[in-house]
């Protein structure tokens, strides 16, 4: 399934491997972020609401 | 302004001030290179206009911090930016009473540190006029940085963190024009650019640096 | 009186909120299609091998490095000037992902490099000159981080960027002049959109680079989003604490 990268391929390999891990990584940490401060947000802003 | 000079000097030469500590550190720095990289003469000879210019570049750094700290905290800080002399100004001075009592030290020092690093001999006078037209960079570049951490408790870290890169063009054609000297090749071109650098630097930082310190002053 | 002292705030949020499923669709598939492509179905390097595969990643990161550094340079000048809160969020909110492009575009510049130079790194001028602007991403990052008072910070970081911007055009040329002084080794073929790539290699290339691109602007619009109803929140919990 992979094409013949010959002897480079370890480093075609990492390189991608490197890249996409980091990339995922830092899509999922802003999202949990991100997911984590929405609902905070949306806490105080009920106790807002509740307290008039 | 004269005012402002002597006071700044006098305050960094007494006892506290930490004069003499920015070539103390330079020395020490320099003394624990051959620890670290051998003895051999060939190879410091070779790497001593580098290592000069980062014991040299690292002793100013050291100083910034208390460029400004102690004014803050007490709010002289507070009452210079009020005072009638525009805050660029006040803050050259202060870039300049750093040069004069870290950097020109450190330049003089230089040439004697050269020794133990074996410098070669047609390396010295480049040395020390690489040093003499960087320094000055590093005192206005650092009073950035100063400027930009005023606030910030204990920010000496990031203090470092901010300001290197920024030396990074000083250093490199400072470390250029001593590397050169000492080898015998063509200086011109560095030359000029540090000098340039400098140039740019010291006229154009402290309005930058006053920019930032009127935000940490608010 | 609101809280929210603009409107922009609030239209941002409605906007980014509609824009963003499509966005993030858009950028990933883009990216997969064009690093697949890239990946499975182009032909080697006469001189390069299969290493050349790694230039589908490093140029759009190594691209993305520098446009995201330029963007927070334009949204710290509009905070500057016309005081927009989502502008400088906007800048804070780009840099991790500035960081990220710049990280994989060192680490894929270096791997790329490896058979050619037998060493994991060279003080090459392009790899000197990003491991150069990594260091300002992370100062800017470690301000933001420093500093209490959100105006402060957004201030602070605005002047770093632009004077860190200015300093970075400097270093590369001293970098360029530097390295001409170091032993020229196998001149790298690693190259920002410069070198003239073949078409084969050119369509999938410029997939990816729309991909990373679009990556770059989802991420930021929702981190900006993020940023924004943090914002939000500790102005809340200021007035609560208040009352």
């Amino acid at each position: 399934m992979l094409p013949d990268l010959g002897k480079y391929a370890d480093a075609v390999l990492s390189a991608y491997a490197v890249s996409i891990v980091l990339l995922i990584g830092l899509i999922l940490m802003s999202m949990l972020k991100g997911r984590r401060v929405r609902k905070q947000m949306q806490k105080i802003e009920m106790r807002g609401d509740v307290n008039g | 302004m004269k005012a402002l000079l002597i006071r700044d000097i006098r305050l960094a030469v007494r006892a506290g001030g930490g004069f003499g500590l920015g070539l103390a550190f330079f020395l020490i720095v320099i003394v624990i290179v051959p620890f670290a990289v051998g003895a051999d003469t060939g190879l410091l000879a070779k790497i001593a206009p580098g290592v000069l210019w980062i014991g040299a570049l690292l002793a100013c750094l050291l100083s910034i911090d208390r460029l400004l700290a102690l004014d803050f905290e007490d709010g002289t800080l507070d009452l210079l930016a009020t005072a009638p002399m525009p805050l660029e100004a006040t803050l050259s001075v202060k870039a300049l009473a750093h040069w004069i009592t870290t950097g020109l030290p450190l330049v003089i020092a230089a040439p004697i540190l050269g020794v133990l690093m074996n410098l070669p001999t047609q390396g010295y006078g480049w040395l020390v006029l690489s040093l003499l037209l960087g320094t000055p960079a590093l005192s206005v570049i650092g009073t950035f940085g100063a400027a930009l951490t005023a606030g910030i408790k204990r920010g000496g870290l990031l203090l470092s963190l901010l300001v290197l890169p920024l030396y990074v063009p000083t250093l490199i054609f400072g470390a250029e024009v001593a590397r050169r000297g000492a080898e015998g090749t063509d200086v011109s071109t560095s030359i000029l650019l540090l000098a340039g650098i400098s140039a740019a630097t010291i006229a154009l930082m402290p309005f930058a640096s006053a920019v930032v310190l009127k935000v940490n002053l608010r | 009186m609101s809280l929210w002292e603009y409107a922009n705030p609030v239209k941002f949020l409605r906007l980014s909120e509609r824009v963003l499923p499509t966005l993030w669709i858009l950028a990933i598939s883009s990216t997969v299609l064009g690093l697949g492509w890239g990946f499975f179905f182009t032909p080697d390097d006469i001189r390069q091998g299969s290493t050349v595969k790694i230039i589908y990643i490093h140029v759009p990161a190594a691209l993305m490095a520098i446009n995201a550094w330029f963007m927070m340079l334009v949204a710290s000048l509009i905070w500057l000037i016309r005081r927009h809160h989502v502008s400088a969020l906007a800048a804070k909110a780009a840099a991790p992902v500035g960081v990220v492009m710049t990280v994989i575009a060192l680490v894929t510049g270096a791997i790329w490099g490896q058979p050619m130079w037998g060493t994991w790194w060279v003080w090459d001028p392009r790899l000197t000159s990003f491991l150069i602007l990594f260091l300002f991403y992370l100062g800017y990052i470690a301000l933001w981080e420093a500093i209490e008072d959100s105006d402060t910070a957004a201030d602070l970081t605005a002047v770093l960027c632009m004077v860190g911007s200015v300093f970075a055009i400097l270093s590369r040329y001293a970098v360029n002049f530097w390295s001409q002084g170091l032993h020229q080794g196998t001149s790298i073929p690693v190259a920002t959109g410069e070198r003239s790539v073949a078409d084969v290699f050119f369509v999938p290339l410029l997939i990816s680079m729309v991909g990373f691109g679009l990556l770059f602007l989802a991420l930021t619009l929702y981190r900006t989003g993020t940023e924004i109803r943090l914002r939000r929140t500790k102005a809340l919990l200021a007035r609560e604490g208040r009352n």
